[in-house]
């Protein structure tokens, strides 16, 4: 599977409006004053989470005030998309008729450690994933969303 | 955090359950009060001594296809109950968080006994269709800690514990082959329970050639939804005198809350909020995980019970593969019976409450051909992810 570096290079389209979505049902999130900045964040490409304006926390799931040094102003902040898969699963389920295998991955983001997300890792063979691997936010645009979701950069050293 | 055993207060006197099967297409609340009566002639009672109930999750607001079954109101006019206090909640810690308020109500002197329950009808709900992701609502629109999940087909709760078992095996290097005991373990238990689901031997053949349900965790990793209730009643301890025979005592209680309790935030997945759980449990009481007998560890997915196993001391946290190892250790048989009713595994989803029926049994030398010789010391957890509740249960006073 492999190259010989290691990494295995991406070779198909980069996500976006043409993006193939392997999930045939994408459930759309209820309007939220505190985390509709998120789902309409990629409309310029770019991954935000909210920030503490005075600590520089990040916190996710969105709150309104800092959990860690209770200051009340959080702003959404651009971060570089980048993370590494802590975890995922293959769903072979077919929860609704005529889907496919896809895999759901808890996503590290590099800026913090405790900054993590659920997400799907799209673009590369389901069985290829492993906990690890590096890789980098694109978007999903559907339902009025731009759903972030990642595609490999670098697969881990195994 | 408090020193004071309010737990210790509270005994339980009585134990039923209605039938339990799939698709037995009876209402909700037809199976509780037919738990309900069963519990309350168990502990030599009748309706008029009942003055509370408790229940998990209580009546359910959203669809739950099956998952709630019905509120106290319900059950409290269904019995013609004259009730001091009552509560039906899902947020509390995990389904034994209603036992808890039950200890609680009798302790602060609102109620004598307590009749506690836990109703589903998953099986008939979702017979129809196959079963369902339990955050799909239909309308095609994700709330509540759903948005983070659901919109990436994040559906199940199979979805959330998969990449739990996934982080584990990749830490700890523990394997299919060592999780396989866990159902292996519990099957095997099936066939000693008449009043399981699935008797039928299950081999490890058979468990690893089995279809994937979401990557590592497969069919046999899966807990089988029933119908079914099963009720208790908790008393006061100066009742206790008047019980047909002596009660089984909650020795303590681990209900602790801490770190990110989500299905995906917890800074370390293989331990979840059940370590707080289990570390509040005993730092409640001298017993010790050397002195339990019978082990009664949630099994909606069988990564739980190993994460329980771990969490609750019976081997060092990542250690918990080589200690299911062979199934040996965990039979009925071995240094720690694990699940002797069969587990939801096996003798289905009764989402917890089983396996403090299990426990019950055991402690009142109940349970026929699968009982274990001398049980006097049961622990019961159940949850996963950010849901956690335990019970350490004595045969007499501790």
């Amino acid at each position: 599977m492999g190259q010989a570096d290691g990494l295995l290079h991406l070779t198909h389209q980069p996500g976006g409006p043409g993006m193939h979505d392997p999930l045939v049902d994408r459930t759309r999130p209820v309007d939220d004053p505190l985390s509709d900045f998120f789902w309409t964040s990629g409309a310029d490409g770019r991954l935000r989470f909210l920030r503490c304006d005075k600590c520089g926390y990040f916190s996710h799931p969105p709150t309104a005030r800092c959990p860690r040094c209770l200051a009340g102003g959080m702003t959404p902040a651009p971060v570089a998309g980048t993370g590494t898969i802590y975890t995922f699963t293959v769903n072979y389920q077919p929860w609704v008729v005529g889907q496919q295998p896809y895999v759901i991955a808890v996503i590290g983001l590099d800026e913090q450690p405790d900054l993590r997300i659920t997400s799907n890792v799209v673009g590369c063979d389901v069985d290829d994933v492993a906990i690890g691997d590096r890789v980098m936010v694109t978007f999903l645009h559907r339902n009025e969303r731009w759903y972030p979701l990642f595609e490999r950069l670098e697969r881990s050293g195994r | 955090m408090s020193r004071r055993h309010f737990e210790r207060d509270a005994v339980i006197t009585g134990a039923g359950q209605s039938e339990v099967g799939r698709r037995l297409n009876r209402s909700a609340l037809d199976l509780t009060t037919e738990a309900a009566l069963r519990a309350i002639e168990d502990a030599g009672l009748t309706r008029d001594d009942i003055d509370a109930v408790t229940t998990y999750p209580g009546g359910y607001p959203a669809v739950s296809h099956g998952y709630g079954g019905p509120s106290p109101h319900e059950l409290q006019d269904a019995l013609r109950l004259d009730l001091a206090w009552y509560q039906g909640s899902a947020q509390i810690p995990g389904q034994l968080g209603a036992i808890v308020a039950a200890c609680m109500a009798v302790s602060t002197g609102l109620a004598r006994h307590v009749l506690v329950y836990r109703t589903v009808t998953e099986s008939s709900v979702q017979g129809q269709a196959g079963r369902r992701a339990v955050l799909e609502t239909g309308d095609g629109v994700a709330s509540g800690m759903g948005i983070w999940l659901e919109p990436f087909g994040s559906v199940s709760a199979v979805n959330w514990l998969a990449p739990v078992a996934q982080r584990h095996f990749h830490e700890f290097g523990t394997t299919r082959e060592q999780l396989a005991q866990i159902a292996l373990v519990e099957r095997a238990n099936a066939a000693a329970n008449p009043d399981a689901i699935f008797r039928d031997p299950l081999t490890l053949e058979d468990y690893m050639s089995a279809r994937m349900i979401s990557s590592p965790l497969c069919l046999f990793d899966c807990d089988i939804p029933v119908d079914g209730s099963t009720a208790f009643v908790v008393s006061h301890i100066d009742t206790a005198a008047d019980a047909p025979r002596p009660p089984v005592h909650i020795n303590a209680v681990g209900t602790r809350l801490q770190g990110r309790v989500s299905w995906d935030q917890y800074a370390d997945l293989t331990s979840m909020a059940a370590a707080g759980a289990a570390a509040h449990l005993w730092s409640r009481t001298d017993l010790r995980p050397a002195d339990v007998d019978v082990a009664s560890l949630y099994d909606g997915f069988s990564i739980l019970t190993l994460v329980w196993l771990e969490a609750l001391g019976f081997c060092a946290h990542g250690e918990g593969g080589s200690f299911i190892e062979g199934g040996k250790r965990i039979s009925r048989t071995g240094q720690l019976p694990v699940n002797t009713h069969g587990g939801q595994l096996s003798a289905g989803r009764l989402h917890g409450f089983g396996h403090v029926h299990e426990a019950v049994q055991q402690l009142w030398g109940r349970a026929d051909a699968r009982q274990v010789p001398g049980a006097e010391v049961a622990v019961v957890a159940n949850g996963g992810g950010p849901v956690a509740g335990a019970l350490l249960l004595t045969a007499g006073r501790r």
